[in-house]
């Protein structure tokens, strides 16, 4: 028998996380420094704050594919704004990425929510068109660190009581998250409306309302990412984070977010999140060639949805005392 | 009981026929839609009614229409797979390697169809064997199958063809006969699609299973039996593009037809295939294909970049799912 504890999958994907960790120190104790263990964090931040917003898109049995492209348009547009407004304070710009963000956001929701159309179809296309205007406002020309001043790179290497903002950003959206999921009546409600919608319609709370805040939130942290994106790499243009979307997709699957919609927490996105970044982080400090890196990262997907699927297994309940009895028999064996 | 009133345990085969249904079939929309590409795309270059430039342009979507077929059925079963691209990926990645151990053209066929057919076996299995959604496994399996040609491949090329097989992806029907041998396939295989699904046993079933997979269960229908062969069908299609496509651009490169899933999924979805399964006709599908295909062909005759294009595809594919929907509210249906 495992210890109760072990059976809880977030202190499971915990530990699996610190073994790698470790076993990657023992190959490279460089890994082990704290600069290092900080810059993973602050490669990860974007997939932290990304896949919760994913997590409460997919809790309402809802999918946002279209993070990626809102990302990049929103991280060339901000890019773009920036450049030809020098004069804008960094906070003016932040902001700015995330309400052109949660614009676009909004335009996902307003479709899912307002017209009815399932969310995978409204997101596919979306994701075309959203990649499509980048072109028609950027041109096929790359925005490069030549094109940001100084205080637009500057801001992601700054950093707040000696952490970097990027871990600060991701902190308070993940706080905020928690806060909004586990505390607020909106975020029961967006748990209630993914477990059983039907229910939650008869308990009065509005699925259309709940769907139309987590598409637009989703695009809120795109747009932000899209900023901190643009000016950490320094470089914005039509492909920016080409494909991310599955990757932020697969951080909430490996941390045990069910597709089904109405399960999943916010430390288990983190700790998917998390997983993800170590692995990417690790490979090249152990001399594993990057080209591992999708394979790896799609065995473990493969694993984590097959022991979600055994977590969330429902027993029924048995009526029959026979069955019941028999199912007590065959467990016994 | 008189002879003119129904019995009322009478249940009719099929609803009677209305002019107006006819006329609201998304089949109907669609042929409108693409007369209106065609008249839109011939004046706006006069290239484009050429039987030699429009059977060339069907190279570019063939491969893909012929995933979609496949990508077809299992929606409307209810299913869906987003691996097709990296089943391609390693479908093309295996011919390669055949190719530079010398092996012959048919033998090429036989391993790009079966590779793909075993790709979609292990989907099918995952979803099946474990009960798992199929929208996860094969999210799971994308990066998989894409990986291992990643791995295999890194930044490398496979080049190294023999000129028999460049000649199926390239070649036409016959000599002087202007119907590529890739659009031919689709062709064939939508009569057969069509067939499968409209008028046969298991095509019933595939509907019975998309529209209530557990009353269909109880009605006695193998459902996970036939979700796994639709898998393996899904994957083997995928094989026959990677066929195509490889014998097309003669190499295989690890990013090789990527986002085609999604291109794929455009169209059944443009082909009134409900997303949430248990809907959708093979007709419908076919007539999304040409309105993709042609919008693509005929912007690019006129140098619209194809990103743009992009733009224009995702607006039709939302605008012809949603205008339905306002238009049937506007006239107070329920929909």
């Amino acid at each position: 028998m495992m210890p109760a504890l072990l059976k809880n999958r977030d202190v499971l994907l915990a530990l699996i996380v610190a073994t790698l960790v470790l076993l990657v120190g023992l190959r490279a104790p460089v890994f082990l420094t704290a600069e290092s263990l900080v810059s993973v964090l602050t490669d990860t931040s974007f997939l932290f704050m990304l896949a919760l917003a994913q997590m409460a898109v997919i809790l309402t049995r809802g999918i946002d594919l279209s993070v990626a492209a809102n990302l990049a348009l929103s991280g060339v547009m901000v890019t773009l704004a920036a450049r030809s407004m020098p004069w804008l304070p960094i906070p003016v710009v932040l902001l700015l990425a995330i309400v052109i963000g949660a614009f676009f956001g909004a335009i996902n929701g307003a479709l899912i929510a307002g017209i009815g159309i399932p969310p995978i179809v409204v997101t596919l296309g979306t994701l075309s068109i959203y990649r499509g205007i980048i072109f028609v406002v950027a041109g096929p020309t790359w925005l490069t660190s030549k094109d940001m001043s100084t205080a637009f790179l500057d801001f992601p290497k700054s950093t707040l009581l000696g952490v970097p903002s990027l871990i600060v950003i991701a902190t308070t959206v993940a706080a905020a998250f928690a806060y909004l999921l586990s505390q607020t009546q909106t975020g029961r409600g967006i748990y209630a409306v993914g477990g059983n919608p039907v229910a939650a319609r008869y308990c009065g709370i509005d699925l259309s309302k709940q769907q139309f805040l987590v598409y637009t939130m989703s695009g809120a942290v795109s747009g932000l990412c899209g900023f901190l994106w643009a000016s950490r790499y320094g470089i914005a243009y039509t492909d920016l984070a080409y494909g991310y979307e599955l990757t932020v997709i697969a951080a909430c699957v490996i941390g045990g977010v069910s597709v089904a919609g109405g399960i999943g927490t916010v430390r288990g996105a983190l700790l998917g999140a998390l997983f993800l970044g170590v692995v990417v982080n690790a490979l090249p400090v152990i001399n594993v060639s990057p080209f591992w890196q999708m394979l790896i990262s799609g065995a473990v997907i493969l694993a984590a949805v097959v022991v979600n699927a055994r977590a969330e297994r429902r027993s029924g309940k048995l009526i029959l005392p026979e069955a019941r009895r028999a199912a007590a028999g065959g467990s016994a064996v | 009981m008189s002879v003119t009133t129904p019995n009322r345990y009478d249940v009719a085969d099929r609803a009677p026929f209305r002019i107006a249904d006819l006329l609201l079939r998304w089949e109907t929309i669609l042929v409108l839609l693409l007369a209106t590409v065609i008249a839109f795309n011939t004046y706006i270059s006069p290239y484009f009614l050429d039987i030699y430039n429009l059977s060339d342009a069907t190279f570019n979507f063939s491969e893909k229409a012929i995933v979609a077929l496949a990508m077809a059925l299992l929606i409307v079963s209810r299913d869906i797979d987003l691996s097709v691209a990296a089943i391609i990926a390693v479908a093309s990645l295996a011919m390669g390697e055949a190719s530079v151990a010398g092996a012959s053209t048919p033998m090429l066929i036989l391993i790009g169809l079966a590779v793909g057919a075993a790709c979609g076996a292990f989907n099918g299995a995952l979803v099946t064997g474990f009960g798992l959604p199929s929208i996860v496994v094969t999210i799971g399996t994308m990066s998989l199958f894409r990986g291992l040609a990643q791995v295999v491949l890194e930044d490398q090329a496979i080049t190294k063809y023999p000129p028999s097989f460049a000649a199926i992806g390239q070649g036409y029907l016959a000599k002087g006969v202007p119907i590529p041998i890739s659009f031919t396939t689709f062709l064939i295989l939508a009569a057969i699609f069509a067939y499968v699904l409209h008028r046969t046993l298991i095509g019933r079933r595939i509907f019975a299973q998309g529209n209530n997979p557990v009353a269909a269960r109880f009605s006695g229908i193998p459902v996970d039996r036939i979700r796994f062969w639709l898998f393996v069908l899904t994957g083997t299609m995928a094989g026959l593009a990677a066929v195509f496509l490889t014998a097309r651009i003669g190499s295989t490169r690890p990013n090789i037809a990527l986002g085609f899933e999604l291109e794929a999924v455009t169209m059944v979805v443009l082909g009134g295939v409900s997303i949430t399964g248990g809907s959708g006709t093979i007709p419908g599908v076919v007539l999304a294909v040409f309105v993709l295909g042609l919008t693509t062909f005929g912007l690019s005759l006129v140098n619209v970049p194809g990103i743009v294009i992009n733009v224009l595809n995702g607006s039709l594919l939302i605008a012809a799912i949603s205008l339905p929907i306002i238009a049937r509210r506007l006239l107070g249906k329920r929909a």
